[in-house]
């Protein structure tokens, strides 16, 4: 028999009983749908974070004052192991590094912003205009913070677009004097709404220079350095320069931790990856579901046609042909289901994207060949089953069955 | 006249063929020997139970003996493998059944295609032929009908184009009219009757004397032997 035929016959075989063809491919493309769109939420996920991460900066590399890796606790140590404050001449010495390309020290606190009779609990970051670049910040009007000698900055603030909502509703904001405690700032620039940013919402923030922030908080540390490295396959570099300066600087003390966002973004990647393939496991229980679905079907299929299957064999048909015929019927079930599946689930990772704009819901290529290739694999492998008892029949026994 | 030895299409010797029915054995057929030459035509009767089927499906490859030889066409196929079973099958043997057997889903067209489409032949030359054979049949208006659109004699008739599509050697008929009414069956068998007067062996399995009459040679069986073995003088 010849392939072109065996295809056309179990074509006409599945379209002449099309409610069981239907339900057989309807079973094997919702598995396979499954799959995709489980995934499709899954790598999303981890798109998200990552985005999310990538929206801190690029080549990023952040110092925290203070070493999280302590050996033991003793008494002892927790007197002595109190750590040096991080200060803006150690950022300054920090971007002799060679790798270093900019820095950005990063002060926080906390003050009522008051503007005529109008007062906002707000969180000011103290920084300096490196920050701005570092961070990829976009201003909706005006200037970020001025380049200027970090240890004597004027008193400008430039503030987050829901401060300037709350401060000045309607009126402009530029060039107006804002107090925080008991100091006077001229607004010099507001920042388009972004909505990103790791934990702080920059909306909500206001941006003061840095040595003014520690005359506010009165401190002489800083929450973060922030660097940026010259290139990405410089970040290593610079995390260790950095490290070795300010090692220097605190009389060879490691009191400070270098963390990349490499590292971090790495860990993220890995979870969520983790996390993409067990959602995908579980779907893929679903197609195994299928599978045992279409090997039924096929059942019921070889008793239904048991008279036909035995005048196919008085007319010639050898064992092959037979076995031919069904397995092609049930890989053209679980084929065309997987295919009608992966639309059904592309289309569902559309609306999920369509929902939620934010979301990079696409279904990662290695889930959409795995699935599709489960969905084909499983309806020929509980083919045969169908397909062997179909050949084995006796002619003289079907072609008696009524 | 029977012509035992060299010169037969079909010759059992010693046949048996024992079913088990739970612990007890039904023997279907019982040191049967039976020889039919080529062309001949003989109608094979018996009361239900007597073994015709039986023997007809031997005859057709479908059944194998417990015991027994068989040589068709002088070849000793008891000892064939399964797909050899089935390539004589296709190329020797066309199978007429009582009701008709045709697939619901296949036009009167592809129904008598199919055997060729088992033995892959070649779509175009399988067009050819069918186109024949429907012009032959007298259902060249039919070809693309499928068989509930079909009268019971159009069904017979797309049913033996199907047996002689391979041009076989021998058609096995069981029951053809079995199905149909009188003036119909009358048809079919004329029919049947046409091929075998071109050459083709025909063995028709009938309960109907009438039926059986019009065939030369006729075999009696009776509790899977054959009782009488009888041919008329050629008279036509």
């Amino acid at each position: 028999m010849r392939s072109l035929d065996v295809l056309r016959f179990s074509v006409g075989a599945a379209a002449g009983n099309p409610l069981r063809t239907l339900l057989s491919m309807l079973a094997m493309s919702i598995g396979v749908a499954a799959v995709v769109v489980l995934t499709a939420l899954g790598d999303g996920a981890r798109r998200y974070v990552i985005d999310q991460f990538s929206a801190l900066g690029t080549n990023l590399v952040i110092v925290l004052p203070g070493r999280t890796q302590t050996g033991g606790f003793s008494p002892a140590n927790v007197v002595t192991s109190t750590p040096r404050d991080l200060t803006v001449d150690d950022a300054r010495a920090v971007l002799r590094a060679p790798a270093v390309l900019r820095v950005a020290p990063v002060s926080v606190g906390s003050a009522e912003l008051t503007v005529g009779g109008k007062l906002r609990a707000t969180v000011i970051v103290g920084s300096v205009a490196e920050y701005r670049d570092i961070r990829r910040f976009e201003l909706a009007q005006g200037g970020f913070l001025p380049e200027e000698d970090w240890s004597h900055g004027s008193p400008v603030m430039v503030i987050g677009g829901k401060v300037r909502r709350e401060l000045f509703g309607a009126e402009p904001a530029i060039g107006r004097l804002v107090r925080a405690g008991d100091r006077r700032f001229r607004v010099i620039g507001v920042l388009s709404t972004s909505g990103m940013g790791l934990g702080m919402n920059t909306d909500e923030l206001a941006f003061v220079p840095v040595s003014i922030a520690q005359q506010m908080f009165n401190t002489n540390t800083l929450f973060r350095i922030l660097i940026e490295a010259r290139h990405r396959d410089g970040i290593a570099t610079a995390k260790t320069q950095a490290q070795a300066i300010l090692k220097a600087r605190h009389e060879g003390e490691e009191d400070v931790t270098v963390i990349t966002q490499d590292a971090v973004l790495a860990t993220f990647d890995r979870v969520l990856g983790t996390l993409t393939v067990g959602v995908a496991g579980i779907a893929a229980i679903s197609l195994a579901v299928a599978g045992i679905l279409v090997m039924n079907v096929m059942l019921v299929s070889v008793t239904q046609r048991t008279p036909e299957i035995g005048l196919l064999k008085a007319l010639g048909a050898t064992h092959g042909a037979i076995r031919a015929a069904f397995m092609t019927e049930a890989a053209l079930l679980s084929a065309m289901g997987g295919l009608i599946g992966y639309a059904l689930g592309l289309a569902g990772a559309a609306v999920l994207r369509y929902l939620y704009p934010m979301f990079p819901a696409y279904p990662p290529d290695w889930a959409v060949v795995a699935g599709l290739g489960t969905a084909f694999a499983t309806g020929l492998i509980f083919g045969v089953m169908p397909a062997r008892r179909a050949a084995r029949l006796d002619p003289v026994l079907a072609l008696a069955k009524r | 006249m029977t012509t035992p030895g060299n010169g037969a299409l079909i010759e059992l010797t010693g046949i048996e063929r024992v079913f088990h029915l739970g612990d007890s054995e039904v023997h279907a057929l019982h040191e049967l020997d039976l020889a039919i030459a080529p062309g001949e035509y003989v109608a094979v009767m018996g009361p239900s139970g007597s073994g015709k089927s039986t023997l007809l499906n031997l005859i057709g490859l479908l059944d194998r003996p417990t015991t027994g030889r068989y040589l068709l066409e002088g070849r000793d196929v008891t000892t064939l493998s399964p797909e050899e079973q089935a390539r004589v099958r296709s190329q020797r043997i066309g199978f007429v059944f009582q009701s008709f057997h045709l697939v619901a889903r296949l036009t009167a067209a592809e129904n008598i295609a199919l055997p060729m489409m088992l033995a892959g032949i070649a779509p175009r030359e399988r067009a050819t032929r069918v186109a024949q054979a429907l012009k032959d049949y007298g259902l060249a208006d039919r070809a693309q009908h499928r068989p509930d659109q079909l009268s019971g004699g159009q069904r017979q008739r797309v049913a033996i184009a199907r047996a002689t599509i391979m041009q076989p050697a021998l058609i096995l008929a069981d029951e053809p009219t079995g199905n149909l009414d009188r003036a119909t069956g009358e048809e079919v068998v004329r029919l049947l009757e046409q091929l075998n007067a071109g050459g083709v062996t025909l063995i028709v399995v009938t309960h109907d004397q009438a039926l059986g009459a019009r065939a030369r040679r006729r075999v009696l069986m009776q509790d899977g032997a054959v009782l009488r073995d009888e041919t008329s003088a050629l008279t036509s």
